[in-house]
């Protein structure tokens, strides 16, 4: 069972019902639950929807898009039917907060999905979740057949004369599949392959229709964005950066775990104080903030507020929210070649410079690491990252492209150090190093 | 959509709201590199080449998906473009083979150009490549994966376009690979298209890989000879010792009504021109009754001395002639020429494989009541009643798919059978096998939802098979005409079946379906006898009986189809042209070795009525154009050959030179020097375009548009059009039509000859076995 | 004709009927493809030809779509792995607290290499992408149990836990208490 964590400077919303027996269905409405839901059936789709724009919730599955005017691009009127799809994906490296959500409170997934469906007309919502996470599907499978016993699902939800379902879906090991259009791709029973946008979800989408996907996280806020109000939500976080999110703090911390703080809360702040500081008294090199496709920073870049705003500015991205601590005693080298493994072993191969492109990163860089690098090499990679970004199908290629190039300028000298056949300085007892066959 | 205006590199283009800037692009003459764009196919997006810079939007956009609107500025060659094309390239290169030199594809890969046009000459990568062995999934489609770029036209191309989906991806990422459908082999029709779309040397051709580099080969555009859909056909040849040989068939350049699309047999079954059992010695029966090889002099002296003994002394009744389904235009009309002014014979006739008498009879008097190719492929609505496309008339199959996905056609299907067109169909009709007679009075009633989608349509192409003879023709025919708006097409079965008709190798009909007792009809034939000849059954009946004096048979084999006492037949002296030592041949006295269609010139009639023009591609030392040997035969009998083929006349504009193929231009730049020096550009008697003129002349519906046909484009014949046309007075015998249901690679004795066709025979066969094993 | 848990299924009773089910579950058949390949491979311990061909039957697609789609998915796997698949993650988050050490004492223990089946088919090992548990790096999967927080130390504990089906029994009463 996931170890939780708690800190002071936390204000649960999110994980309020972490750890209280949420899952069973009469707990979950003790603990305030479905409260929210009957809220919007008598405010009605556009209180919904206004609200969640004032609310300044952004998507947490990465891009922060704002969720209320997602909701808003569904057209009124549509001939085929609508779907709310939520992305149980959470595939990206350093991620593991819908993990939580579905553990403890899959209520509360529920209930936004339904509130979603309110808000955009939708009969029909899908809970996705990856393949890897089947207890967690197990968890959800049973809360659904709850609320659907309830009569809180199906023909005549709360007795209001509306109509929800929702099924769950399992995945079967795929990254790529958490881009939303290849998550519909695969809920169709295909390949993870991206579509081509335009169009977009919001007006053809799953089996055509009109279609909201949002990360399972931004779901789960619904309802507590809903129950306290847009205003108070919003102005727990920043401007243009409502309310709290759950970060993912693991590495070379002291206390590794998911807190739940507000947005715009300091980074240094947060591995320092929030996750106990950097493990075993070591120094700190660098972090990830947001998710392995983050440019990685360094520790003088860190003294920043973590919403999507601040970090961008310093030339990095919030993304998915997963912060990864890095000890001086690590190999960014290897770290890079770990970090790209991933994007080249995910790739959809789809599109040529991802394809191509991660897979030669990758090759390059396992000889690199292995000592067999030259001079000519961290040019090549530099070239061969700066010509996938932006040229991809999907952002897959960019989240390949993005770290590598900040590894390469930032940590330029520690990969000059792997020249020359020297052995890697970080070599760790009992790892072989990797060898080019 | 209406028209919007944008801006390319600086120049201000047109074009409907909504096309795709690549398309746009294209037909202004701005070429955006691709590999996964293919017209027609569904988008990728996948390769990136396309890429461009559209104003005011931060990312580089790709044309192949982007379509135009009023106002957009797009720039799309730049020094940004070209890095980012160079970079795709660069990394396409790092896993592919740089072997161009020992590659099939080598001078003609979409690849090698594109690096040659960015110049992606450095290797960034030392890593290895991945190798991979090749793989064969059939006889016909080889697979070397190192060198697919996963462009995906192949995967599109089955699927979208042949409706077979036999390709397929697996795995992800760099693993990614194409795959067939059976274990490592290919259950499918075997049409080649995949290997046709490859822009790599990844797809390859069983029967032309590692033969030749492309830029040996000469390109003869030319028709097709298995089938009565008559698609273009571009060959690939080389010369050899003994005359020029055929290595490839495909049609890449996308003229013709056909497109890029070509059937296994038009795109294999070329092989039999080089069979080893090709005849290419005239053979001449000798006392002892053995078959042996004689000189051309020889064997046309012995044929012509028995045919004129036989015509003077028995008279031409005494004489048979069948003709046959896959010459030209030309050599049918000259054959029923010879027949009935030189043999003084009405006894000729064809394998009639399709009742187009009683079409012809059934249109008399109309106008534009015939649906070419081309209306089928733009046509909103189409029933086809009866045959199976996808087997017997694969390009009709084609056109009525790409109708259908392309322009949302409506396919209206009626058959005793389900068939695999049924799935491009918007209502289906199961008829019981008698059904189609009463087919009419069927959709007549309405009642069903069949008959009320048809009713409410506003316009209709009706196809229709040879479960229609005689009668069941006409009432289909009169029920269209009743209904209004509606073209049809009879779909017969080889490559020029509708020419022969056309061109009157019936014992009743003369060219254009003129009834041989029509007063004045071909006043200019000398000496026509004026009462009807056997038909075909009939001529072989009298010949068993020893009533028939001699026998000419040019390319057919009745032989093999006839129930009949081979050794009754030698009191009829037989003559064949053919290519092979054929059943028939094989009974004959004198054997005189035939030109195939791809080595001569002329026209032929596809099924729908469009005629093409055939261009000679191959050549092969010691065998004659059947045209060139009855002009011979005649000249043996001492017939003034002039008064058979107008040869040598001003005024004649048969050859404008194209019709010599590899040799085009040749003649064409001999009759400008003959006319700049004032001489006449004379025509030899052995050029089949001399009967041209009079082919136009005579034959009702055969106003031709030359420019058009000499520049290779299909023409449709008017027939029904026609002022002089005559209806046809009797209906013919319903029980003379044997179909041939050639499948999809089968081609009736000419098919026999090919090797490729046999091969993919014994290997899908082999499929079929496994599947019905497991 | 689909085959049915009444018929010549290749699946037990239970999991034919689940399959039933499956496919008239969603608005478009083809949604239970992935779902249904998993749980077939959950069943089968992988997917077999004629796993393939019941699939393909069942959902109205041919075995070539489903290669497809299958050959996609990194869960699914055509050759039997052991009775217990141990996952170690190694990505960077666990990579950074030891994964790969985790991963070297498995394969010690088990005296296999990466991918590499035991040769009682009980274990099989190896290593795979972030499953979602960076917080408690290093994490792996036994099938699908989580097991967080490791060190290569607890190694011997893990397998004995899959290795005695007393414990085993136990821990099913633990999950259903
Ligand atoms: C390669 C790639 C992988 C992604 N993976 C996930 C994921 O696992 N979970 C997720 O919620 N969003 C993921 N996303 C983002 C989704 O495309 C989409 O933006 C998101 O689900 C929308 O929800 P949100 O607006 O609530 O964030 C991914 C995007 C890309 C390009
Ligand atoms: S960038 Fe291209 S290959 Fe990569 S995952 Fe996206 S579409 Fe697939
Ligand atoms: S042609 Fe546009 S991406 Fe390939």
């Amino acid at each position: 069972m996931p170890r939780l964590v708690s800190h002071p400077d936390e204000i649960k919303l999110v994980s309020r019902r972490f750890g209280m027996g949420a899952t069973n269905i009469d707990r979950y409405l003790e603990l305030g639950g479905y409260e929210a839901v009957k809220k919007c059936l008598a405010q009605g789709p556009e209180w919904i929807v206004e609200e969640m724009k004032a609310s300044g919730l952004r998507g947490r599955g990465g891009a922060g898009f704002s969720a209320g005017m997602k909701w808003s691009f569904v057209p009124k009127q549509s001939a085929k039917p609508k779907y709310i799809l939520v992305n149980g994906d959470e595939s990206e490296p350093g991620t593991c907060k819908d993990h939580l959500i579905f553990l403890h409170d899959p209520h509360a997934v529920i209930e936004g999905t339904i509130i979603a469906g309110l808000a955009v007309g939708a009969k029909m919502g899908f809970i996705y979740l990856r393949g890897e996470y089947r207890y967690l599907l197990e968890i959800m499978e049973r809360a659904v057949a709850d609320a659907y016993d309830r009569g809180y699902l199906g023909k005549n939800i709360f007795g209001s004369g509306n109509e929800f379902q929702i099924i769950t879906q399992t995945g079967a090991g795929a990254y790529e599949v958490g881009e939303e259009s290849a998550l519909m791709e695969s809920l169709e029973g295909k390949r993870g392959v991206p579509r081509i946008k335009p169009p977009f979800p919001a007006v053809v989408g799953l089996y055509g229709g009109p279609t909201v996907i949002n990360n399972a996280e931004t779901i789960a806020t619904v309802p507590q964005v809903i129950t306290m109000g847009a205003q108070a939500y919003a102005a727990l976080g920043t401007p243009r950066n409502g309310g709290t999110r759950l970060f993912c703090i693991s590495g070379h911390v002291e206390r590794p775990g998911v807190y739940e703080l507000p947005m715009g809360y300091n980074l240094k702040k947060m591995i320092y104080e929030v996750a106990g500081g950097i493990r075993g008294g070591r120094k700190l090199k660098a972090v990830v903030p947001g998710g392995s496709s983050t440019p990685v920073l360094l520790p003088e870049e860190i003294d920043i507020g973590m919403d999507f705003d601040q970090v961008g500015k310093a030339g990095s991205m919030l993304g998915s929210g997963g912060v990864v601590v890095i000890d001086d005693q690590t190999c960014i080298v290897e770290f890079a070649l770990r970090t790209i493994s991933f994007y080249a072993h995910e790739s959809c191969g789809w599109c040529i410079p991802c394809r191509e492109g991660t897979d030669w990163l990758k090759k390059s860089l396992t000889r690199f690491h292995a000592g067999f690098g030259t001079d000519a090499d961290i040019g090549n990679m530099q070239y061969l990252a700066e010509n996938m970004l932006g040229r991809t199908f999907c952002p897959l290629g960019d989240a390949a492209a993005m770290p590598t190039i900040a590894f390469l300028k930032k940590f330029r000298k520690e990969f000059e150090d792997h020249l020359n056949g020297t052995p890697c300085p970080f070599a760790r007892e009992g790892v072989p190093q990797l060898t080019v066959v | 959509m209406p028209d919007v205006t944008f801006t390319v590199d600086g120049k201000k283009l047109t074009a409907p709201a909504g096309t795709l800037l690549i398309d746009a692009c294209r037909k202004a003459g701005i070429e955006i590199p691709a590999f996964c764009y293919y017209p027609g196919l569904s988008l990728q997006a996948a390769c990136r080449m396309c890429v461009v810079r559209q104003e005011k939007v931060p990312k580089l956009q790709t044309a192949c998906t982007t379509t135009v609107a009023e106002g957009q500025v797009f720039i799309t060659e730049s020094p940004e473009i070209a890095q980012a094309r160079k970079a795709t390239i660069e990394l396409l290169l790092g896993n592919h083979p740089l072997d161009c030199p020992v590659c099939d594809a080598g001078g003609e890969c979409e690849l090698q150009d594109m690096t040659f046009k960015y110049g992606a000459g450095e290797s960034h990568y030392v890593e290895v490549k991945h190798h991979r062995d090749e793989q064969q999934w059939s006889p016909a489609v080889f697979y070397d994966r190192p060198r697919c770029i996963l462009c995906y036209r192949c995967i599109r191309m089955c699927g979208e376009g042949m409706d077979v989906w036999a390709l397929g991806i697996h795995n992800r990422g760099a693993n990614s690979v194409i795959v067939p459908n059976d274990h490592q082999q290919l259950d499918c029709e075997q049409c080649g298209m995949c290997i046709d779309v490859c822009p790599v040397g990844a797809l390859t051709s069983g029967s032309y890989r590692y033969k030749t580099r492309p830029w040996e080969m000469s390109h003869v555009s030319t028709v097709c000879t298995h089938c009565a859909d008559g698609c273009k056909v571009t060959l690939g040849v080389r010369s050899t010792n003994d005359g020029a040989e055929i290595v490839r068939a495909d049609n890449r350049d996308k003229s013709g009504i056909n497109n890029d699309f070509l059937c296994a047999k038009g795109r294999f079954g070329f092989d039999f021109v080089e069979s080893p059992d090709r005849l290419t010695q005239p053979l001449v029966r000798n006392a002892a009754g053995k078959l042996e090889p004689a000189t051309w002099e020889h064997a046309l002296r012995v044929a012509a001395a028995k045919l004129k003994e036989i015509r003077d002394a028995r008279g031409g009744a005494a004489i048979g002639v069948i003709g046959s389904d896959r010459t030209t235009n030309e050599e049918n009309y000259l054959l029923q020429k010879f027949a009935r002014t030189v043999l003084q014979t009405n006894n000729i006739d064809h394998e009639r494989t399709t009742d187009y008498a009683a079409f012809a009879h059934a249109l008399a008097g109309t106008a534009g009541k015939t649906a070419s190719l081309r209306d089928i492929s733009s046509a909103c609505a189409i029933l086809l009643v009866g045959g199976n496309p996808t087997e017997e008339h694969p390009l009709l199959a084609w056109l009525l798919r790409t109708n259908v996905r392309l322009n949302r056609a409506r396919l209206y299907i009626a058959n005793s059978k389900p068939i695999k067109l049924d799935r491009q169909a918007k209502a289906t009709q199961e008829l019981p096998p008698d059904g189609f007679k009463s087919l009419a009075a069927f959709l007549d009633q309405g009642t069903s939802d069949f008959s009320k989608s048809l009713q409410a349509e506003e316009s209709l192409v009706v196809l229709f098979g040879e479960e229609f003879r005689g009668e069941a023709v006409e009432n289909l025919v009169a029920w269209g005409l009743k209904r209004g708006n509606v073209r049809f097409a009879y779909l017969g079965d080889h490559s020029n079946s509708r020419g022969a008709a056309d061109m009157g190798l019936f014992p009743d009909l003369l060219p254009g379906y003129v009834p041989i007792e029509a007063p004045g009809a071909f006043a200019e034939y000398p000496n026509r006898p004026a009462a009807p000849g056997k038909t075909l059954p009939q001529m072989l009946e009298a010949a068993s009986n020893g009533e028939l004096g001699a026998l000419l048979v040019v390319g057919a084999n009745p032989v093999s189809r006839a129930k009949l006492d081979h050794a009754a037949l030698k009191n009829t002296f037989i003559i064949v042209q053919d290519l092979f030592l054929t059943e028939t041949a094989a009974l004959a006295d004198v054997v005189l070795p035939a030109a195939s269609l791809y080595e001569k010139s002329g026209t032929v009639t596809n099924t729908y009525g469009d005629i093409q023009m055939v261009r000679k591609a191959a050549d092969r030392a010691g065998v004659k154009p059947d045209f060139e040997i009855l002009v011979r035969l005649a000249g043996a009998m001492g017939v003034d050959v002039s008064t058979l083929v107008p040869f040598g006349k001003r005024g004649t504009t048969g050859d404008l030179g194209q019709s010599r193929g590899a040799q085009a231009g040749e003649a064409d730049r001999h009759a400008v020097w003959l006319e700049a020096n004032n001489l006449e550009p004379k025509l030899s008697p052995f050029d089949p375009l001399a009967l041209l003129d009079e082919i136009e002349r005579l034959v009702p519906g055969y106003t031709l548009d030359r420019i058009n046909l000499f520049a290779g484009n299909d023409v449709h014949t008017k027939l029904e059009a026609t002022p002089g046309f005559v209806p046809v007075q009797a209906l013919s015998n319903p029980d003379l039509i044997v179909p041939a249901h050639d499948t999809l690679f089968t081609s009736g004795t000419l098919g026999q000859y090919s090797t490729a066709l046999k091969q993919l025979t014994q290997h899908q066969a082999k499929e079929l076995a496994e599947t019905a094993a497991d | 004709m689909s085959p049915t848990s009444e018929t010549m299924s290749l699946f037990s009773p239970a999991l034919a009927r689940r399959f039933d089910a499956l496919v008239e579950k969603y608005p478009v058949k083809r949604s239970a493809l992935i779902p249904m390949l998993l749980y077939a491979q959950d069943e089968v311990g992988y997917l077999s030809d004629a796993v393939v061909a019941e699939v393909a039957q069942r959902i109205g697609i041919t075995e070539l779509e489903v290669r497809n789609v299958a050959t996609y998915y990194s869960m699914l796997r055509f050759k039997p792995a052991g009775k217990f698949n141990i996952q170690v993650c190694t990505n960077i988050s666990c990579m950074l607290r030891g994964a790969y050490e985790v991963y070297e004492r498995f394969q010690e223990e088990l005296g296999v290499g990466p991918k590499g089946v035991t040769s009682d088919g009980l274990f099989s090992v190896e290593e795979v992408e972030c499953i979602g548990a960076c917080c408690w790096a290093p994490a792996i999967q036994v099938n699908y149990d989580f097991h967080d927080d490791l060190k290569p130390d607890l190694v011997p504990g893990i397998l004995d836990q899959y290795r005695n089906p007393i414990q085993d029994q136990e821990k099913d009463q633990e999950k259903n208490a």
